[in-house]
Formats: structure tokens, sequence, C-alpha cells
């Protein structure tokens, strides 16, 4: 493996092989991959990634897999210019990353488990797994099925009933464990100790977060090779933004773009903010909190990368809001009637938050601005529940019709 | 008291390749003195230079956060379990 040279301890930084293990035994810090950047600046260059495949893939050369074997339709999602909903934020070069309609399962989830399940049939695994709130499932469940590799998720026993459904059909075996998501993923972990699988956000997790550099791999690619100057981003574990900003910089490092001057802001909702709470108090810790919110998606109370997170913020100049459970339905409605994007309680908790920055003037009215939607509405529809209009029921006659419909305006 | 404590695969080298392990204490703190008393190395990883347990390390007392009790003052009683896990996982 030329370009990658192996794994690293974020925190103590001892050196590891290449191997489904995720924490360093010294110190329990964090297992990263490191690349050899001056390799492969050698040969990267944005012609040969625009001539490469339509999806993720075609960022082969920053992903720690060597050959690509499931998930080879995931990314490459659509970057919106949001012409309306800019007008009423007063932000003229807004852009929504829309991986809303990511492929196969509809959330960005199928960025990292491409790159996970592809690395875990490296590895020769047979069976996968993994702690999730939803979206994850889903696409676990999914590329298990095109991989033809056992599936077992975990998620917590409350869960929205369209995201369980999401993962059975695929036929997975779907465990819903009583407690919160900090529950699963704690039982995962023990688990993980002595089963020999492949669980994608535990032993295989170096690899599977990498994932996530491609949105900002994409969004630098469509925005014409330029990095923007700010980007809002949901956060759970802080994974995915933390990874947004290293796939920023990893570009700068292999010469595709000469500078990146981008303020990270994350969002999180009220009742589930370890990190902005975090951030707003000035810590360089994190206390975990217990999760009590809609948006179940990003509702993890004891964040992984938390701390990364706030070094992020720190170093980008970036800056941290949340969103009552009320504020993410009113995101969701805004998005929705405005850029006709329908997202799930996540985007709506980004979507809120970029209103409330731009209101207290974080953003300059020209700068380029990206909001990052990770997962859809469709899998969350009883959120919605009794915030929506009605429909209008009428008899199928034309008196009805204009006594009813047309006499409402 | 007499404890259970299950170990997480990135410590058993210090176990000799065990899962579990009994170690006889009254509260957290004194069960990882007593881990470290037969196990040498298991100390230094659990706990940093001000003792205080090291930010990537959670320990579950009967599947319970000990953060969420007595942290390292939680007190032990005959036939608890105290599960190390490592705090790097899942997520979003």
């Amino acid at each position: 493996m030329a370009k990658v040279k192996g794994l690293r301890c974020r925190e103590c930084g001892r050196d590891y092989p290449v191997e489904p293990i995720h924490v360093c035994e010294f110190c329990f810090g964090p297992l990263e991959v490191v690349y050899d950047y001056e390799e492969i600046r050698k040969s990267i260059s944005r012609e040969k990634i625009e001539k490469g495949p339509k999806s993720l893939w075609r960022y082969v050369d920053l992903l720690p897999v060597e050959n690509p074997t499931v998930g080879l339709t995931a990314g490459f999602t659509p970057l919106k210019k949001a012409e309306k909903l800019g007008e009423v934020l007063g932000l003229r070069n807004l852009y929504i990353k829309d991986d809303s309609v990511n492929h196969p399962t509809l959330s960005f989830k199928d960025r990292v488990v491409s790159v996970a399940i592809s690395k875990a049939k490296e590895f020769g695994f047979d069976t996968a797994a993994c702690a999730s709130t939803g979206n994850l499932a889903n696409s676990v469940a999914a590329h298990c099925a095109q991989a033809g590799l056992s599936c077992y998720v975990f998620i917590p026993a409350n869960l929205e009933t369209q995201k369980i459904f999401g993962s059975l059909v695929f036929n997975p075996t779907v465990v819903a464990v009583e407690g919160t998501y900090d529950d699963v993923n704690r039982l995962c972990s023990e688990i993980a100790n002595d089963q020999g699988w492949a669980f994608v956000n535990i032993n295989i997790r170096p690899y599977y977060a990498e994932g996530s550099k491609t949105l900002a791999f994409e969004v630098v690619e469509q925005l014409g090779w330029r990095a923007p100057d700010a980007v809002v981003a949901p956060a759970a574990s802080g994974s995915l933004y933390t990874k947004i900003w290293k796939g920023l910089k990893e570009l700068k490092e292999v010469g595709l773009i000469d500078s990146v001057n981008t303020r990270m802001c994350g969002a999180q909702a009220e009742g589930c903010s370890p990190i902005a709470q975090a951030w707003k108090e000035g810590r360089d810790f994190i206390k975990p909190v217990r999760p009590s919110t809609i948006a179940k998606s990003i509702a993890i109370g004891n964040p992984a990368d938390g701390i990364y997170a706030l070094q992020t913020t720190r170093e980008s100049g970036g800056d941290w809001e949340t969103a009552t459970d009320e504020e993410i339905i009113e995101g969701m409605k805004l998005l929705a009637e405005t850029e006709g994007i329908f997202t799930e309680t996540a985007g709506g908790t980004t979507i809120a938050v970029l209103k409330k920055l731009a209101q207290r003037g974080a953003f300059d009215p020209d700068e380029v601005v990206v909001a990052y939607i990770t997962g859809n509405g469709y899998k969350t529809l009883e959120v919605l529940d009794g915030h929506l209009s009605e429909p209008v029921r009428i008899q199928a006659t034309l008196k009805d019709f204009k006594e009813k419909v047309l006499a409402r305006v | 008291m007499a404890v259970t404590v299950r170990v997480p695969t990135p410590l058993r080298r210090l176990t000799d390749g065990q899962g579990e392990v009994e170690v006889d204490a009254k509260t957290v703190r004194e069960a990882i003195e007593k881990l470290e008393e037969q196990y040498p190395g298991f100390k230094e990883r659990l706990l940093d230079e001000n003792g205080e347990l090291r930010r990537f390390v959670n320990l579950y007392l009967n599947d319970e956060d000990i953060r969420f009790l007595k942290g390292a003052d939680t007190e032990l009683k005959d036939g608890d379990v105290l599960s190390i896990v490592p705090a790097i996982a899942g997520g979003m």
C-alpha cells in the first residue's frame, strides 16, 4: 500500500500497521490513517479526478482502500446554489450539499460505509455489523447485501419506524436495544471484542471515518476547485465535522488547492449538544449528556470525536449553535419550501443553525457558505405529524372544488 | 468485594488474553490498584499523570457510566461487573 503508511494514535503518536483495530493499546486514543502525501502528490491531479468515476471513488487516491468493490455508486451528490434560501437569510453565495439523495440509502452514511465495507472485504471478513441511530444501519444493511456479507445492525429500540423498515428490507439481523445510542454503542464495543466481525464504526472506524472527507473533496471540486469561506455541518460524535476539515487540509497538502480559509461551524440539537455546550463554556473537554431531542440521528450524548471537533473549531475560527426541537422542524420546512429539498431532523438542525448564525452576522453576505444536508426527510416522516397543513378534503364535484379549494385564498 | 472486570481487546496482552478477570476491591479506584498489582501496566493505561481516568477510557459499573455515579470513588459490592470500554466508537 504505497499511499497509506499505516495507522497512528492521534493522542500519543504511536504507529500501528493497517489492521482492523481502532484504539491505541497504551492510551486508548483513536487511531487514524496516515498517508504518504508526497507520494500521492506525484500522481494526483484535478484532470485525473475529473476523468474518474461519478462517485466518491474519484478520490480513491486519498482513501484507505486499494480496490473498491462495494458501494461503487455512493457520493458525487448535487451541490445546489440555494438562491431562495439565500435570499431569506441574506446570503448571496449559499450552497446546499445535498446528501439526502446519496445512493443507495439516502444519507451521507453511504460514503463511510462504502469505504468501510470495501475495507472489510480487503481484510477478509465475512460478517459486518454496526451500532446505529438508523441511517448507518440502513447503509450497512444495503452494502452487506451488495457484498454478500452477513450483517448485524444494533439500534436503539425507540427509532423512527421508517428507519427500522429501511434496514429490515435488506434482511440483516436487526437488534433493537432498550436504551439510548450510547448504550447501544457501549454494548457493541464489548461485543466487538470477541465476535471477529467487522464493526464498521468500531474496529473498522479508522477507515470508515475517512469516507466523510469526500464531503469536502466534492464541494471543493464542485465550486471550481476552491474551499468555501464557511461551512455548517451537523455533529453527533463530531467525526463528520472533523473529517470535512481534514479533507480540506489534505487537498492543500497534495497541491490541488492553494489555500484553506474555511470557518467550520457545527450544528447540534439543543436536547443533545455536548460539543456546542463545551464550546460556549470555553471548555476543551466534553461532559457527556443524556439526549432528549427529536433529532435522533444526531442524538449521541458521549461524542467520541468531541474534543477533536473543538480543536477543529479553534483551528478554523469557526463557531457552534444549537436548535430546539421546534426550530429543527421549522428548519426542515424552510429548506423544503425554499429549495425543494426534504431533509430529516439532522438537516433541520443544520438549517436552523445556519439561520441563527446568519442572523447574528457570522457570515459576510458575499461569502461562499456551504450547508451540509446529510439525510433524507422521507425516513423520519412521523416527526412532522401535527406540524404541517392538512389536505383539503372535498367531494368529487366542481362545486366543492370552487367552494373549498379556490375560496380558501 | 469480589468484582468481575471485563477487559477490552487492546488490554488483553496484559491479561494473557483473558477477557474477564476477578479483583477484590471496595471502590473503582481500588479496583484499578488491584488490577495493577495482578497485571502490571493497567494503571498507566487507565489513569493519566494526575490519577484521573484517561479521557478515552469509559468505565461502566453494571452498565452504568461511572461518570454518572461517583466516578473513581464509586463503591463496589460483591458480584458487580466493571467494564473497561474504549471511548472511541460509533457516530456521525
